[in-house]
């Protein structure tokens, strides 16, 4: 390691506490309030695990997943679409989209923390799931493959995030290539959870697991802006000619994207709309109870306004592409929950034609719901907010900070060491070597 | 790809005395199971012993069922009246609580028909031969008892993901606090059949013989007498989620009652 000593800190581009400290008041109040808001909804969570699930949450016999249940997939379907937009440059070798890859790693670390803690508050026996799943395992159970390939990503990613900070590219691109490939079986086993579901026709086949892999990318590439836009707005410094050019990058990929999710969404309406059993469904999307919801935030949050926005912005008016994905964001959440609920609206017993099972099903979440969501999502913000400041905006160029012996890799902007006798260009290669 | 050149013209009528009795019973026995005629054949292609299951006598069918005893119930509609003794014999003898149940009754009704208004049809959970509860459970938590294929809960392995409730087309699965686990329908398995009882609370408190509960591969037994008649029409719910579901229904009538119930035996071997 002779030549390449240097302050871990330093080299991680780690401020620490200190630069926490060195926050704004204002800041530090937002912080402040998000943490507060994160320990009560824990809290609140807490009471509803003693208090007994079934007492407070208003999900049923017949509506089982709730609100908890589309914010966990709010969250992972993110971590996931953050995982597969940064791949793009650090696994895949896409230069303009390099420098986004440290702050879409950690958001998309965080972001599955954000989730899983929403969802130990959904499952009844978290302590028997820590042992069955591992002593009793159900291979054909894709709830098993969920826990299982959602696990190891989070391992990839950490592994992923460690080596990225150590500046050793080819196993960070190994491990963000393993993470990749892993995230994707998991996300779309996720879909399939969904989709192989004999009963529930709304959900039922293919189009749910190959729908998430897109919506996800649609969403990493939505997340991936608005939080580069939000930390240029914390620390303006973030944004340089290499950033500018990744912030443009994946702009255009992302309006690919939304243009992809809006063709999967007339084909679900049409198709939908000549189905018996998903026809009551799509009519309430339509003109129903989840008119609003569909209308107003899928639609025009979640598709519509932010294509018009991030084309308008020509990615280079970072204040507009903030407003666009921040409404977007808001828009994606509806999307999570429009797959979720409505799924189970219709009772498996109302192709019968019974009187008791005729209408479809309500459900409105609780409290309890409410508060245990914005928990997990208001954690997100703060490891977020925390994640700019004491990880220096995830930079990577600043020249204060590269050590001595270090330098900027014209290649991917990230500091590399050069061995005692080695050239720039050798340093390089052995960097951006795989093996 | 050559084809070989048959004349069909000039080839001669064998005329049927050639074909052997034997051949032309393999033959009828195939049609009828594969256009479900005749109800054994239909019944038993839902319940996953497709292609072998032929109306070929009693013996030939009893060895031909996955589970022995095979536990099922038949549910013969027009008998129920709704009276819900079922409904409240479950509840007492399996401790289910109030927010939740096992079975329940659903009501249809009808307007413009001459002879009855409304239909009651019980639901329970149908014990399918490839439930789709049991694949989708991460633990093996719920699974088929391999003797009487009866789908049980060991609830200390349930985690309580909810899963099941969802996956299973019959809606018989909820959450129950007090065993933190999802409970379910287990043909009385732990409260009575186990204890030696012979049949399930709610059947036996069926006032009507609208439910009648046994073991298929007896052909004494009143549920395999019911379900092997060619002049009934015999269904189950749901048929296209493809689970084949061990509960049965047609709709029944009263003459029929007490006949069926007097020659009615059990034997659970």
């Amino acid at each position: 390691m002779t030549g390449r000593m240097v302050d871990i800190s330093k080299r991680w581009g780690f401020h620490g506490v200190e630069a926490l400290k060195n926050a704004s008041p204002g800041y530090k109040m937002i912080m402040a309030v998000l943490g507060l808001i994160a320990v009560i909804g824990f809290f609140i969570g807490v009471h509803g695990f003693f208090a007994g699930y079934h007492h407070v949450y208003n999900v049923t016999k017949q509506i089982p997943w709730g609100l908890l249940i589309a914010t966990y997939i709010f969250c992972v379907v993110t971590s996931t679409g953050l995982c597969i937009v940064s791949s793009i440059g650090h696994v895949f070798g896409g230069e303009a989209f390099m420098p986004i890859a440290k702050r879409a790693v950690f958001m998309s670390i965080m972001f599955m923390i954000g989730g899983f803690s929403i969802i130990l508050f959904d499952i009844e026996n978290v302590h028997r799931m820590v042992i069955y799943n591992v002593i009793s395992p159900n291979f054909s159970s894709n709830m098993w493959w969920m826990g299982t390939l959602y696990g190891a990503y989070l391992v990839f990613m950490l592994i992923e995030y460690y080596f990225l900070l150590e500046q050793n590219h080819g196993l960070s691109r190994l491990m963000g290539f393993f993470g990749l490939v892993i995230g994707i079986a998991a996300h779309s086993n996720l879909g399939g959870i969904f989709g192989m579901l004999h009963g529930r026709p709304f959900w039922y086949g293919p189009y749910l697991p190959i729908y998430f892999i897109f919506s996800a990318a649609m969403s990493g590439g939505c997340a991936i802006l608005f939080f580069t836009c939000l930390g240029w707005k914390i620390n303006p410094e973030i944004m340089n000619q290499r950033m500018e050019r990744a912030v443009k990058s994946v702009t255009q990929v992302t309006i690919f994207l939304i243009s992809t999710i809006i063709f999967f969404t007339i084909w679900k309406i049409t198709t939908g709309m000549v189905s018996e059993g998903k026809h009551l469904i799509i009519m309430s999307f339509l003109t129903g109870d989840y008119a609003i919801n569909f209308w107003v935030f899928e639609i025009f949050l979640g598709m519509i306004l932010p294509l018009y926005l991030l084309i308008r912005s020509r990615g280079n008016n970072f204040n507009l592409i903030m407003t666009a994905t921040g409404l977007m964001m808001v828009g994606i959440f509806f999307m999570r929950y429009d797959i979720v609920i409505p799924g189970q609206m219709e009772s498996v017993y109302h192709s019968l034609g019974v009187v008791e099972e005729a209408s479809l099903l309500p459900y409105t979440p609780s409290f309890h719901e409410i508060m245990i969501s914005i928990l997990g999502l208001s954690f997100i913000m703060l490891v977020y907010l925390a994640g700019e400041k004491m990880l220096n905006g995830h930079q990577l160029e600043e020249h204060e900070i590269v050590p001595e012996g270090g330098y900027i890799c014209p290649g991917c902007g990230a500091i590399h060491f050069m061995e005692e006798g080695e050239t720039e260009e050798d340093a390089m290669k052995r960097h951006h070597r795989i093996w | 790809m050559k084809f070989p050149n048959i004349n069909l013209d000039n080839l001669k009528n064998e005329g049927t005395g050639s074909v052997s009795k034997q051949e032309r019973r393999t033959f009828l026995k195939l049609g009828f199971a594969i256009a479900g005629v005749y109800a054994g054949g239909k019944i038993l292609s839902l319940t996953s012993i497709v292609g072998k299951a032929q109306a070929s006598g009693g013996g030939a069918i009893v060895k031909k069922y996955p589970y022995n005893p095979h536990y099922s119930m038949v549910i013969r509609q027009s008998l129920c009246v709704d009276c819900e003794k079922c409904v409240d014999a479950c509840k007492t003898t399996n401790h289910v609580p109030d927010y939740g149940y096992r079975t329940r009754i659903l009501t249809k009704r009808y307007t413009g028909t001459l002879d009855r208004q409304v239909e009651f049809i019980p639901v329970l959970c149908n014990h399918c031969n490839e439930p789709a509860c049991v694949r989708a459970c991460p633990t093996v938590a719920t699974f088929k008892d391999p003797v009487t294929g009866i789908v049980v809960m060991d609830s200390k392995r349930c985690i309580g993901c909810k899963t099941c409730m969802l996956a299973c087309p019959y809606d018989a699965r909820y959450f129950d606090a007090t065993r933190h686990a999802i409970d379910k329908c287990d043909f009385c398995w732990e409260e009575r059949l186990s204890k030696g009882e012979k049949e399930t609370a709610c059947s036996s408190a069926c006032p009507t013989g609208a439910r009648t509960f046994g073991n298929l591969t007896d052909p004494e037994n009143i549920v395999y007498k019911l379900v092997h008649q060619i002049e009934e029409k015999v269904w189950v719910l749901r048929p296209a989620d493809d689970t084949k579901p061990n509960v049965f229904y047609m709709k029944g009538n009263m003459r029929s009652v007490d006949e069926i119930l007097k020659g009615q035996k059990f034997t659970t071997a």
